[in-house]
């Protein structure tokens, strides 16, 4: 599957096996990218949520 | 009762939480993965089908997860962690109380509310001692105070950040000790694995996310049952127990409640994800 980065408008290949939520790096800009929907073989993407102060283990 | 289902609730697909849905497909379970920024959930209907039987809750996000925790309490749902030890470990303040009464040995911690009061503290523990926030993970804005200058430019920051959170002061001692500490991970009633976590040479903090370095531990009866007796005094659960190695014996300085393992499934060859589904098929009400 492929996307296209929302950024930077580059080709992004998405892995077949790829579940909602995954994130994914550009490979031309290196924005995060998360996977909000997957539908038929296609795929939606939108940049990733950022590091909030709450995040951790 | 019908086959249980299990819950994964997320906000990030991490390898922890690839590992769990993995561990728990391998075992002929079946297993829900919902993610936290899909949630859309009528509290007046509590209608709790879609969560199964028990849940293992893994959302980064604290008060996400936190609430989340709380909700699944209401509707009698086993989860993993609980509200209850999600809520004390998520606030170093209230683990360190957890701790104390329980006398397990940890870092003596002072609390202000004002930056002066914060001052006092530092002035009271003797230089260097450290500023943590209460809530917050992977080491992000702890703070050494090395002298008094240094500890009044930090405390001013910290004034400026708008977040109230950041104006709870938590003034904790600085421990001599390795520039490593120990990280054991906790399910149920046993220690599974552990490591050594290593500063790396550019950061004082051991912390992975800080570039830390995770390194193979076996598991000595002396932390073991340190680290149980620290994740029974918050409640119980899946933990990560940190402890550091000081003058005087093992501290426990830490217990995470969302634990990672990551770095440390690079040097064990325990299946963590596979004990975490075991435990949590173990809870589910008969």
């Amino acid at each position: 599957m492929k996307a296209r980065c929302p950024e930077c408008d580059a080709e992004v290949k998405i892995p077949d096996d790829v579940i909602i939520g995954e994130i994914v790096s550009c490979p031309d800009c290196g924005q995060e990218l998360e996977i909000v929907e997957i539908t038929n073989g296609s795929v939606k993407v939108k940049v990733a949520e950022v590091e909030g102060e709450d995040w951790g283990e | 009762m019908t086959e249980p289902q299990l819950g994964l609730i997320y906000d990030r697909v991490r390898l922890e939480e690839k590992a769990i849905m993995r561990a728990a497909r391998k075992r002929g379970l079946r297993i829900n993965s919902i993610d936290a920024k899909k949630i859309c959930l009528d509290l007046t209907t509590k209608d709790s089908r879609e969560f199964g039987h028990v849940v293992i809750q893994r959302c980064v996000s604290y008060f996400r997860g936190l609430h989340l925790a709380f909700v699944l309490k209401e509707m009698d749902i086993p989860t993993i962690n609980s509200f209850d030890t999600s809520q004390i470990c998520g606030d170093k303040l209230f683990a360190t109380l957890a701790f104390i009464k329980e006398k397990i040995p940890t870092p003596r911690t002072f609390l202000a509310f004002t930056p002066e009061e914060a001052i006092k503290a530092a002035e009271n523990l003797g230089y260097p001692s450290v500023l943590k926030p209460v809530v917050g993970s992977w080491g992000r804005l702890i703070a050494p105070l090395k002298d008094r200058e240094s500890a009044e430019a930090i405390l001013e920051h910290r004034e400026q950040l708008s977040s109230p959170i950041f104006h709870i002061y938590y003034v904790q001692e600085m421990v001599t000790r390795p520039p490593r500490d120990i990280r054991a991970v906790v399910v149920g009633e046993e220690v599974v694995a552990a490591m050594h976590r290593h500063a790396a040479s550019n950061d004082w903090r051991t912390n992975l996310a800080r570039g830390g370095k995770a390194v193979r531990l076996e598991i000595t009866p002396e932390f073991e049952e340190l680290a149980l007796k620290a994740a029974k005094a918050v409640g119980g659960g899946v933990l990560g127990v940190d402890m550091m190695e000081g003058p005087d014996g093992l501290l426990v300085h830490e217990v995470n409640s969302t634990v990672e393992f990551k770095g440390l499934s690079h040097v064990t060859d325990v299946d963590i994800a596979g004990k975490i589904v075991e435990y949590a098929i173990g809870l589910v009400k008969k």
